[in-house]
Parts: structure tokens; sequence; C-alpha cells
């Protein structure tokens, strides 16, 4: 997994709340069978005036101008700031995966819906909670000022603001850990290889029914 | 100390290892999987060199992207003509092979909907923790098991490990008490418990559903409401162990057999929460208040009882936006709402009651012209068999609705099932999201009874003026 430590980069604001995964990649695109190529239909509906297919070639369609991704002054951002309840819905990890392979690393919003939390760590993007008033304050900065960047430092758990204003968030001690080092979840687990035979061994002792296997 | 609610000991009961921050390792029993959310995982493993930790743990089958009409299923996966979708559910079996899982493949009557195959199986069972990389993983729950959707990484982790890094939950009980009003349904009770609490209501929360309407409600139903206990921000839904859930569960054919039958039943005896447990919250419903529920809007708290009338565009954050999505107008009454699709499944209802329940309205009765297509899919090859032995194929039939073969279809639209562009939809499905079932489609979430009474006026319906009337 790419580690995460600090990023500085220009921030995009998606004014909506209650984003739900279909929005960030729509079903259609998750019949690949691979991790990558998912950043072209990144949030298709909003962002293009037709009806996306997999396997199309993105760059010719139609885009809409009132979508805030394809605004001049938002090209090339890395960081988004959402509204409430970002990443409802489906568990779908294909929606990290196109925000990542869009260029996103980081999302800022006042609170993200359970599994897509989870699903960041997974695929080195940071969600940072911040309170409703401090998300306000931002999207109206972003607002009046064109080029707006946030420095994030993950070690030091603060977002640094232009102007040098520092705001805390904080994080998992544990995904915080793994997402400093960039830790692969599967070999640290592994690493506690016996504590699960151990516990694998009681409770087939205990339920045994547990284990009858599929066959 | 106060008592452990029955998430307490299902969490306590897997608890590997506590880790000094906070995460914890937790044993999962059971894995489901099918075609959208796995190759990645799958493709992790083999690029790691590792190998599934107990390959009996876990159980697949195709079901999102698998054609539902008898053409093209007659022929098996060559026969799909998606060729994306083709190469998904293809790459699900070959997987399968190489890993030595054990699936059941498109063309085996026990394939169907994930959520609707574990249960049926006994592979899902009290006590035990299920995981599948789909969210409604949370249907599982009404066993009595600690069931949650997990992403595609936590996949390739319990397949490598056996083990989910997780955190604990808050303990959160909705209580719904009295009794049901006749002609509304388990449906009615989750739309109207997510109405109430809102779809970010239960994050970070495990939600128990408890109270006398959940002690009287089958089996089916409590799945019907733990599946959507995802669609109230819960990961994970669920009830109490009792003689309806032994019942249910025995016999079936992963079920354990014998002494082991015996002595597991009473394990299962202490999946309650204790009396003197303490939940981080509690909301309450009363039963009698519940009237039939109809979604308007484009996510599933934007939802009203079906004698109401659509809501202002002022009246909260969002439903201005909702409300010119769905193309309705503040004031009308939802019964003026025409419906052009109707689609009775899914994950949340497409089990036999769900279908007897459809099919008892529109026995004797008529699709109305102005529906364009009304589908029937049930959940599983099983089901199909089942509802076939009951005649109900013909009733839909004869009534006008398709009778289609088992999987997601137009839940999700991955395949050719789908809305048109500004096509209102009754469907029995959980999700009304903008675009969910077809780019511009518009869903009404309602539970079968409702969705038939859909089909047949042309529009929404209190499905209760249906009720004790022939056709
Ligand atoms: S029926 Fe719908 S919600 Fe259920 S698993 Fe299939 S796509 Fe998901």
């Amino acid at each position: 997994m790419k580690a995460f430590t600090v990023l500085k980069g220009l921030v995009a604001p998606l004014d909506r709340a209650n984003v739900d995964t279909d929005m960030i990649i729509p079903k259609q695109f998750l019949k690949s069978i691979k991790r990558s190529g998912f950043g072209p239909n990144l949030f298709d509906e909003l962002r293009y005036l037709d009806e996306g297919q997999p396997g199309q070639d993105c760059s010719t369609r139609p885009l809409n101008p009132d979508f805030v991704l394809n605004k001049e002054r938002y090209q090339g951002a890395s960081v988004l700031l959402a509204r409430q309840n970002f990443g409802c819905g489906s568990s779908r990890e294909h929606a990290p995966w196109a925000l990542d392979d869009f260029g996103f690393r980081c999302v800022i919003a006042p609170s993200f819906a359970d599994i897509f939390y989870n699903n960041c760590f997974k695929n080195g993007i940071l969600p940072i909670t911040l309170s409703e008033a401090v998300v306000d304050e931002l999207f109206n900065e972003i607002e009046a000022q064109e080029g707006y960047e946030l420095k994030v430092d993950l070690e030091q758990e603060k977002v640094i603001k232009p102007d040098g204003t520092e705001l805390s968030f904080s994080i998992d001690e544990f995904r915080r850990h793994c997402l400093l080092n960039g830790f692969d979840d599967i070999g640290l687990t592994l690493q506690d290889a016996d504590a699960i035979k151990a516990f694998e061994e009681r409770h087939r002792e205990s339920q045994p029914w547990l284990f009858d296997a599929i066959h | 100390m106060a008592g452990k609610t029955l998430y307490d000991k299902l969490w306590d009961n897997h608890l590997v290892r506590q880790r000094d921050d906070g995460s914890a390792l937790i044993y999962i029993d059971r894995q489901l999987l099918h075609e959208v959310t796995s190759p990645q995982a799958f493709e992790g493993l083999r690029l790691a060199g590792r190998k599934p930790w107990r390959i009996d743990a876990n159980l697949a089958t195709p079901d999102h992207n698998v054609p539902t009409t008898v053409n093209e299923r007659k022929t098996g996966i060559e026969g799909i003509a998606d060729p994306i979708s083709k190469i998904q559910v293809k790459t699900l079996d070959e997987n399968c092979n190489a890993f030595d899982i054990v699936q059941f493949d498109m063309m085996d009557t026990r394939q169907g909907i994930v959520h609707v195959v574990g249960p049926e199986q006994g592979a899902t069972l009290p006590g035990m923790t299920v995981v599948c990389g789909d969210s409604h993983t949370s249907t599982h729950g009404a066993f009595g098991a600690l069931a949650h959707g997990i992403g595609t990484s936590e996949v390739e982790h319990v397949l490598a490990t056996q083990c989910l890094v997780a955190k604990k939950m808050k303990n959160m009980l909705v209580r719904v008490d009295g009794e049901l009003g006749i002609g509304v349904t388990s449906k009615d009770v989750v739309l109207a418990i997510i109405g109430k609490i809102g779809t970010a209501g239960g994050t970070g929360f495990a939600i128990e559903f408890g109270g006398d309407v959940f002690r009287a409600m089958s089996m089916e139903g409590r799945m019907t409401v733990c599946n959507m206990a995802i669609e109230a921000g819960a990961r994970a839904g669920m009830v109490a162990v009792d003689q309806t859930t032994i019942d249910y569960v025995k016999g079936r054919p992963f079920a354990p057999k014998d002494a082991l039958w015996d002595k597991a039943v009473e394990a299962w005896s202490d999946l309650h929460s204790d009396a003197d447990a303490v939940f981080d919250e509690v909301v309450v419903l009363q039963g009698e208040d519940i009237k039939p529920q109809v979604t308007w809007g484009t996510s599933p708290e934007m939802v009203l009882p079906v004698d109401a009338t659509v809501p202002s565009p002022t009246d909260a954050e969002g439903y201005e936006r909702a409300l010119e999505y769905m193309g309705l107008t503040a004031g009308m009454p939802i019964t003026d709402i025409p419906v052009d699709r109707v689609f009775i499944g899914s994950c949340t209802n497409s089990r036999i009651e769900d279908l007897r329940e459809a099919a008892a309205v529109v026995k004797g009765r008529k699709v109305s012209e102005s529906v364009k297509e009304a589908l029937v899919v049930p959940g599983s090859g099983l089901v199909k068999e089942q509802a076939e032995a009951e005649g109900l194929d013909k009733v839909f039939e004869e009534a006008g609705l398709q009778w289609r073969e088992p999987g997601c279809s137009m839940c999700l639209a991955m395949n050719a099932d789908k809305l048109g562009a500004g096509e209102h939809c009754a469907s029995t499905s959980n999700r009304n999201f903008e675009g969910r079932q077809g780019f511009g489609g518009r869903t009404h979430l309602v539970s079968p009874a409702m969705a038939a009474a859909a089909a047949v006026a042309g529009h929404f319906v209190d499905v209760r003026q249906f009720m004790g009337q022939e056709g």
C-alpha cells in the first residue's frame, strides 16, 4: 500500500450531502476485474452529460460544465472537500480506487459512512473528519480564493491552511500507523498467525458445527 | 457489571486479539463471495503468493451480473450477451476452481443472490460472524449472527487470514412495540425506521431489532429488516435467536445434524441481549402507527406513508434536488405518482414469502396498461422452484408480470434489466439513489404487496384497499 505522510494540494469542493458510492462510481464500471483505471469514470453521472459505458474513451464525451471537477480552477486537485455522510451506500472498494486513480489522496468531510471510511485506509487515501462549522468555513474560503491549497500532515494529525492556521484531526492509532508506513494489513495480521490458530482450536472445540465444511 | 448485548456476546466470542491501539482481530466463520467484489481479492492473493486460510469457510455464487431471461441463461456463462459481465462471471468461476472454493454456478439450482443463498443453505448459522464484499451482508444478522459488508481488500484479508481487523461498534436498540396492522409488512417497518433515524442514524452502531413486532416476525421478515440496516447507516443489524430462528435453520443442508444439532441449539439459547444490558442508544416505534411506506426521493430516508403528500422543497436540505430528479411537485398525493415499471426482487424482497405476498395481490387482477414492464425475479433457483410448485409463476404471468431467472437484476441494473431515463419504478429493492436502477431512472422503494398493487393500479395505491376483496 502507498504510504501517506504529508500532502500539500489543491482542494476541490463538492457541496453535496450524502454522496453515495453509486455516485462516486456508477455500477456499470464495477464489471472490471482490475483495481485501476476507474479515474475517468469518477462521479461519471455528475461529470458527463451522456451515459457512460465501460471501456469507452472518455476524452471525447460531453462534460457537464457545471460540475465542480470540470472547472478550470480545480484541475489537479488532490484533496476533496465534501459534506456529511460521504461514501454511504454500497461497500464497493471501487469508490476509493476511483478517487485514487483520479488523483485524490485525501477527503475531508464532517462525517463518513463506515465501510467507505474503512476502505479508504486500505488504499492509501486519508479520510479526515472535521466539524461541520470548520468544513463550512473551508467551503467559503475555497470559493473566495482561487488556487486554495491545504497541507495535510498525518504524523502531526493537522491540516494547515494557507494562512498558517492549524486544524487538528484524529485517526485511530492502528490505521495511522499502517498508513504512515504503507503497511500491508495482511502481512501484519499474519504476524499473529499463532494467536489465530490457537483461537481457531478453541473455537472448533466449543462450537464444532461452525467448522462443518461447505462442500 | 451490566449485562451484555447480543452484539457484545458475538464480538467477545470471536475476539482473537485486542490490540493496544483499540483495534482488534476478529475471527470470521463464514465468507460469502460473488463476482463483483472478489476478482481483485483473488488477484491480490496470487500476487502475494498467499493461500486461503480455511477454504471450507467460503461459499461463492454469481448474482450481480447474471442475466435473468431463460434464453440468455440456457447455455451458461457462454450465453451471457454482455461481454464484460461474462468476463466477470467467468473470472469467479476460474478463481473458485483454482482455489478450490465451493461455488453454486449459474447452472446450479442453488445459485442466487448471496444473501438469499446463505440462509437458505444453512451456510449462515446463529452465532456466526459472516462477511461478504457486499453491504447488504447485514441481512444475515437476522439469525443472531454478526454479519456485515466489507471492501475488496478485506475480502482478500479474510481469505488469507480468516480474520478481520475491526473496531468495536456502539450498541443501538431499535424496538418496535405492539402489533402491525393488516397489509403492513417487514419492509414497511424498516422503511419507517429509516425515515425516523435517517440514513446516517446508525453510523458507527450495530443495531439490534427488538420488541414484540420482531418477535412475531418470520425469519424472512427479519432478513428484510436486517438487510436494510445498512440503509440506516449501520453496518450490522441483528435479531435475537428464538424458536422461530431455530425452526428455520433446522434441516438446512449445511446446518448441524443429530447430536451436534442439540448441542448447537443449546449454545444458541444464549444469543440474546441480557435483561440488564445497556445500549448506547434506544429508539422506539409503535407497530400500530406504521402504515405502508413509499419513498418519494433519492435517499431511503425520504420516505412517507402512502396516504401522505409529497413534501415541499424547502422542508429540508436536499429536498429540492431530490424532487427535481424525481419529477415530483410539492403537495401532490403519493398515490398520484404514476408507475412505469415494477420490480419485485432483490436481496431485500425476493424470498418465497415476498413472492406469495405479491402474488396474493395480483391474483385474478391485471397489470395496468400504463405499466411498461413488471418483473418478478426470485432470489435463488430454489425460491424459483418453490414458487413454481405453488403455481405463483402462473399467477404472475396471468396478471401480466414477467417471471424471471434468479439474480440481482434490476436492483442495480448491472445486467440488461434497467429503467429508462425519467421512468418511475415501484421497486422492492433497497436503494433509491439517483441512477441506481438505470441512468435517470426514478426508484420508489416499497413492499412486495405495495409493488404488486402499484402494478395493477398504474400508480401508487394503499394495498390495504385491495385486501379482503377478490380480484
Ligand atoms: S440484490 Fe441488490 S442490493 Fe442485494 S446484493 Fe444484489 S445488487 Fe446488492
